[in-house]
């Protein structure tokens, strides 16, 4: 049903710290060599080996030069699935293969059900959904629906993907839901924001905006290169007759 | 957006043909049309015709056309689901309206009742249409308070055009109808002025600040995340026309609008059989000009993801 529901007990998603993003890659082929094989499987590359690559990703890192007056600075913008809490994607579904999970507030499809209108994939303002030309659906992030609630894995590892792979801790998973959370108090410490907000689409995911500029410059200036005017005396004598 | 002629052809073929059906359940009972049995067979014809191609093509936008009937089952929550329902729903009404006309030759009694749900079906369809568009947030062109009477308007012009045409043809035209598709035409011109103006002058809140949350400042995009084009540029990142633009407005103001009404004026002067070779000429003109201004209507449409890609 594709009827939002009023509530849901938790709010699971990811909270992703702009800051400390490096742009490494990690979290989307992570996330692309989990999610091939996952819920979704598969997520078809056209082409891989040709001049006209194209495929389905769930997880899309750009990168964005931020210019203010207090100077400028490179930011690594990881962009997925924000498992919104009014997603237009899933009430624009004429047949129910998009859905909002009442228990834990993931939006998923259901593949069996997808005729690959595409109108939900126009609904999305945040390009969430990736057609797949080749199985003729829609597909998406899935949270790794497979993996959180998978009792064969070490209960470390039971995080999407994308999570587990982050070398410098980016990302962070976690019910949102719950102000006790650990990812609901980073948030509220770092000020996490959502993202075009005036959408109205309400976002369960959270971006932590890089922390401000610091007055931390050193204090004691580097020291000044060595002068380069000729030597006089004797031996400056000696280096000009020799270079000469 | 990228303009998908099945999508094209679909919203301009069924526009058209439920805004006949839509005059024709109405014309019939009100007894400005014969119960003429060949008059029926076109015009029905024409208009179910329009309507079951325009229908059919849009089966060609799916991924999987072959689970289309699952669509009718979401109408609580989508547009689209709801379209589907009341565009199979209105077949009943046209459908006994169509052979109460052409095998009973009447147009009076459960056959004018049957017309009239017709037309009320036919109008409830054309605003679900609309409203697929109109709902769309991410596209302000699309979610604009001009979306759903444009396609009302329209779909009333290019239905009335057809009737005159039609009525024309069977040498039944009347200037009341020749003036009425000028003066449809002349206010669907005028819409669609209005609309591309407000769109022109658009000031859209959604910025490249609040998609990356970065406030402040002037957000650039560096790198994209790939190098080849992929779904989102294909889908959403459409923008040849805007190069084209200003000359693929010109052209849909010159056929869809601006040569119907000079020849259903020309008409109007002119004695039958001239009158409906004109009337035949304005409708063709039009639905070319609103094929045009459909494929514009995609074209020039912007998504929010784009700004994700700086453009």
């Amino acid at each position: 049903m594709t009827c939002l529901p009023s509530h849901t007990d938790k709010k699971l998603g990811l909270v992703i710290d702009l800051d400390t993003c490096v742009g490494c890659q990690a979290c989307v082929t992570a996330c692309k060599e989990w999610n091939t094989g996952g819920h979704m499987a598969p997520l078809t590359d056209i082409d891989p080996y040709g001049g006209h690559v194209d495929g389905v990703w769930f997880n899309r890192v750009h990168s964005y030069e931020h210019i203010t007056e207090m100077g400028g600075r490179t930011v690594n913008f990881p962009r997925s699935c924000l498992h919104c809490e009014t997603p237009a994607c899933v009430t624009v579904c004429p047949t129910g293969a998009s859905y909002k999970r009442a228990s834990d507030g993931i939006v998923l499809i259901d593949e069996d059900k997808c005729i690959g209108c595409k109108l939900c994939s126009w609904a999305c303002p945040y390009g969430a959904r990736e057609f797949d030309t080749d199985v003729g659906v829609m597909k998406k992030c899935t949270l790794c629906v497979d993996r959180i609630y998978n009792d064969n894995l070490a209960e470390e590892d039971r995080v999407p993907a994308c999570v587990a792979a982050c070398p410098t801790s980016a990302r962070h998973f976690g019910d949102l839901g719950d102000p006790a959370s650990a990812v609901s108090q980073l948030v509220a410490e770092r000020g996490g924001i959502d993202l075009m907000p005036e959408m109205g689409y309400k976002p369960t995911n959270k971006y932590l905006p890089p922390r401000a500029h610091t007055q931390r410059a050193p204090s004691v200036p580097a020291k000044a290169l060595e002068s380069v005017r000729a030597e006089g005396g004797f031996l400056g004598w000696v280096d000009r007759m020799l270079s000469s | 957006m990228h303009p998908a002629f099945s999508v094209v052809f679909f919203t301009t073929a069924t526009g058209a043909g439920y805004g006949l059906l839509a005059l024709l359940g109405v014309l019939g009972p009100l007894g400005f049309v014969a119960p003429d049995l060949w008059l029926g067979f076109v015009g029905m014809g024409l208009a179910l015709g329009l309507i079951a191609a325009g229908l059919l093509s849009s089966t060609g936008h799916l991924g999987r056309p072959e689970r289309a009937w699952r669509a009718f089952s979401q109408w609580r929550s989508s547009w689209l689901s709801r379209e589907g329902l009341a565009s199979v729903a209105t077949f009943i009404p046209a459908g006994l309206f169509g052979m109460g006309w052409i095998l009973l030759g009447r147009l009076d009694g459960w056959v004018a009742a049957a017309g009239v749900l017709a037309t009320v079906g036919a109008i409830v369809t054309v605003c679900m249409t609309g409203m697929i568009y109109a709902s769309l947030k991410p596209i302000a062109q699309w979610h604009s308070p001009y979306t759903l009477p444009g396609y009302l308007i329209f779909s009333a012009m290019s239905g009335c055009v057809l009737v005159n045409a039609l009525l024309q043809g069977f040498a039944l035209g009347s200037t009341v109808l020749l003036a009425a598709s000028g003066l449809l035409t002349l206010l669907g011109w005028g819409w669609k002025l209005t609309t591309w103006r407000h769109n022109d002058q658009l000031e859209i809140a959604t910025n490249a600040n609040t998609a990356t949350g970065l406030a402040g400042g002037t957000v650039r995009s560096l790198e994209w995340p790939h190098t080849e084009e992929n779904y989102l540029l294909k889908e959403m990142g459409f923008r040849i026309a805007r190069k084209h633009g200003a000359k693929l407005r010109r052209i849909t103001q010159a056929l869809a609008f601006g040569l119907p009404i000079l020849l259903l004026i020309a008409a109007c002067a002119l004695p039958w059989p001239f009158a409906a070779v004109l009337s035949a000429f304005a409708a063709i003109a039009q639905f070319a000009g609103m094929l045009v201004e459909r494929w514009l209507f995609f074209a020039e449409a912007k998504h929010t993801v784009m700004l994700y890609y700086g453009r």
